[in-house]
């Protein structure tokens, strides 16, 4: 049965039951949601909710395992880790976003005008593109952000440029798909200006696949993140971040074994929170999807 | 396929590829121009004096406009001179030289455990699709997506170097004198690199397959009575191939990025972890040097990818 069968079928319910019906529906998107949620929640109240400051360092407590002053231990430096892996939260989110939104500024508008004006400006762009997808993604964004100088902000800046060119390239087939579709022929027929197609026409096409793929791509920019966070290319120290937390533990790895789980599996969890959200995403606004 | 038409199509391609290449080296060219300030002072390093600044930017030209500028770099770069290493004054060709092949080993090993792994375990969820075993392979398939690898070889030196002892947890050896030893290093590496793109292979050939499966044609062959083994060797994979060696090309690129890190957890001396300690330490002929290398033999397996495409699919070699 296909979706747009099933919501003339369905009878109108309350707010709760909808709820209800969509959590069991699709328990990962519940889930993806719940644990973003969460790690908004946590970033927003970090100076409340984190119990020690991330910055003082103990230099009598070094390396300590876990136990019940530090929940997750202390660092080389006897900082709390529990602490500064909630401050690592807002650092992570900030770094995703801002990659992200760059690379929406930069591709969205290409991508559309490429489709939309095509002809040798779409050309040559195209090949410049394909330029910048045959680089390595994380060794060119080390290399701009080394340029630009090193710093979590600038290193996101990179990471958002050499991501533009996948959203470019997604816009600009939407863009060809909707502009030569009979419908919007007709709208032309009707007198429709340019700007009435591109706004009523091709800009709502274009924009489901744009955020899924916007979705998805906050987790490739949060490893991102982590990778030249970790490589100290990223969040610069002593401002807290997961990946740099790993580079820290991976140095006492012998002394302190248990220190190399939570920043990881914080990573991990976000990233896989950011894909859940992407592929429901997907299923939900794609219209030719069959739902289970 | 004869030889003639072989190299009318590489050379097709070949001139197809110019402006992308044309692109790429200017983007290279241009991140020199990305750094805050004089070029000539950069490249001059912190302690040149007045007089060597004005001889740089004489030398390169970047008194004259930019597309000259350009030229004169490619000139250089045509000749084989990618300039020498503020650090340590080396010529930059020299240090991708020496560090290149480690990279290559470990990039070259996890394609191999990727496909070997990657490529059966999306053609056996492809034929069960929608079974328990489809649902666990796209489980796990998500969550190699999500994993970052350099945590993953975090966990591989802390269990299977630092407990186990069975793999050294640092370092390389080289392949040429010692190529047993270059394995074993390289093992724990390529198997860090290799679990991203095991995920990424499973999907593609998973939904590249069911595409095929759910063909009309492959409909008729059942109903003509071919045994399911036959009808998947010979018509199901075989459709697939091509898609196969795209999805394979594009993984150099994965793989380049997923180096760096993993040879810094590694300490091994690569081109990867080359191009981080050079960005942090501002040695931008090196990094410029790097990122070219790493995007030509980018954009030559794709070309191969291409080429191959062609001999194996009449349809790609006429498009």
């Amino acid at each position: 049965m296909t979706a747009v069968a099933d919501t003339t079928a369905r009878p109108r319910r309350g707010f709760f039951s909808r709820l209800w019906r969509f959590m069991r529906s699709d328990p990962r998107a519940v889930l993806s949601i719940a644990y973003l949620t969460l790690l908004v929640v946590v970033s927003v109240f970090a100076p409340v909710l984190s119990p020690y400051s991330p910055l003082d360092q103990d230099v009598a407590n070094l390396l300590l395992p876990p136990d019940w002053n530090h929940w997750l231990g202390t660092d080389d430096l006897g900082r709390d880790v529990l602490s500064r892996l909630i401050w690592g939260a807002p650092n992570s989110l900030y770094a995703s976003f801002l990659a992200v939104a760059v690379a929406v500024v930069l591709g969205v508008p290409v991508g559309l005008i490429m489709g939309f004006v095509g002809g040798w400006f779409d050309e040559v762009v195209g090949r410049f593109i394909d330029a910048l997808l045959s680089f390595p993604p994380i060794v060119l964004a080390i290399a701009v952000t080394g340029a630009l100088g090193i710093g979590l902000t600038n290193a996101m800046l990179s990471v958002g440029f050499v991501f533009a060119p996948f959203l470019a390239r997604i816009v600009r087939a939407q863009t060809l798909t909707v502009k030569n579709a009979l419908y919007v022929d007709a709208a032309r027929g009707f007198g429709a200006s340019t700007a009435h197609i591109i706004v009523k026409h091709i800009v709502p096409n274009a924009i489901q696949p744009v955020i899924v793929q916007v979705t998805l791509m906050l987790a490739i920019a949060l490893l991102a993140e982590a990778s030249l966070s970790f490589l100290s290319l990223g969040v610069q120290p002593p401002a807290a971040s997961w990946g740099g937390m790993l580079a820290r533990a991976y140095n006492y790895i012998e002394i302190a074994p248990a220190q190399m789980y939570a920043p990881g599996l914080a990573i991990l969890l976000t990233a896989l929170a950011f894909n859940g959200l992407g592929e429901s995403l997907r299923v939900a606004l794609d219209p030719t999807m069959k739902r289970r | 396929m004869n030889r003639g038409f072989l190299l009318f199509l590489v050379g097709r391609r070949l001139w197809q590829l110019l402006p992308i290449v044309v692109f790429a080296t200017f983007i290279v060219f241009l991140l020199l121009h990305l750094v805050p300030g004089d070029p000539a002072a950069t490249l001059a390093g912190d302690y040149a004096t007045r007089e060597r600044i004005e001889e740089i930017r004489h030398l390169y030209g970047f008194d004259k406009p930019l597309v000259v500028q350009y030229l004169t770099w490619l000139w250089q770069v045509l000749h084989a001179d990618l300039g020498r290493s503020l650090l340590s004054s080396a010529p930059v060709l020299d240090l991708i030289g020496q560090r290149l092949p480690n990279t290559i080993l470990i990039s070259t090993y996890a394609l191999v455990i990727a496909a070997a792994v990657g490529i059966p375990l999306g053609v056996l969820a492809a034929t069960k699709s929608g079974s328990r075993l489809d649902e666990l392979v796209t489980g796990v398939a998500s969550l190699g997506v999500a994993l970052p690898s350099f945590w993953l070889a975090i966990l591989l030196v802390a269990n299977f170097s630092l407990k186990l002892n069975w793999f050294p947890a640092t370092g390389a050896a080289p392949i040429t004198t010692d190529p047993a030893g270059a394995i074993e290093h390289a093992t724990l590496p390529a198997i860090a690199l290799a679990v991203g793109i095991i995920a990424e292979l499973a999907r593609q050939v998973r939904s590249a397959l069911i595409e095929v499966l759910n063909a009309q044609y492959y409909r008729t062959l059942r109903a003509k009575g071919l045994s399911p083994y036959a009808m998947l060797w010979k018509h199901g994979l075989r459709n697939v191939s091509v898609t196969l060696l795209t999805i394979l090309g594009l993984q150099v690129n994965r793989l380049f990025s997923g180096a760096v890190v993993i040879e810094a957890v590694f300490a091994i001396p690569g081109a990867g972890s080359l191009v981080a300690y050079s960005a942090i330490n501002k040695d931008f002929p090196v990094v410029q040097g790097v990122v070219l290398v790493l995007v030509v033999i980018v954009i030559l397996v794709n070309l191969l990818v291409d080429v191959l495409n062609a001999m194996l699919d009449p349809r790609v070699a006429y498009a």
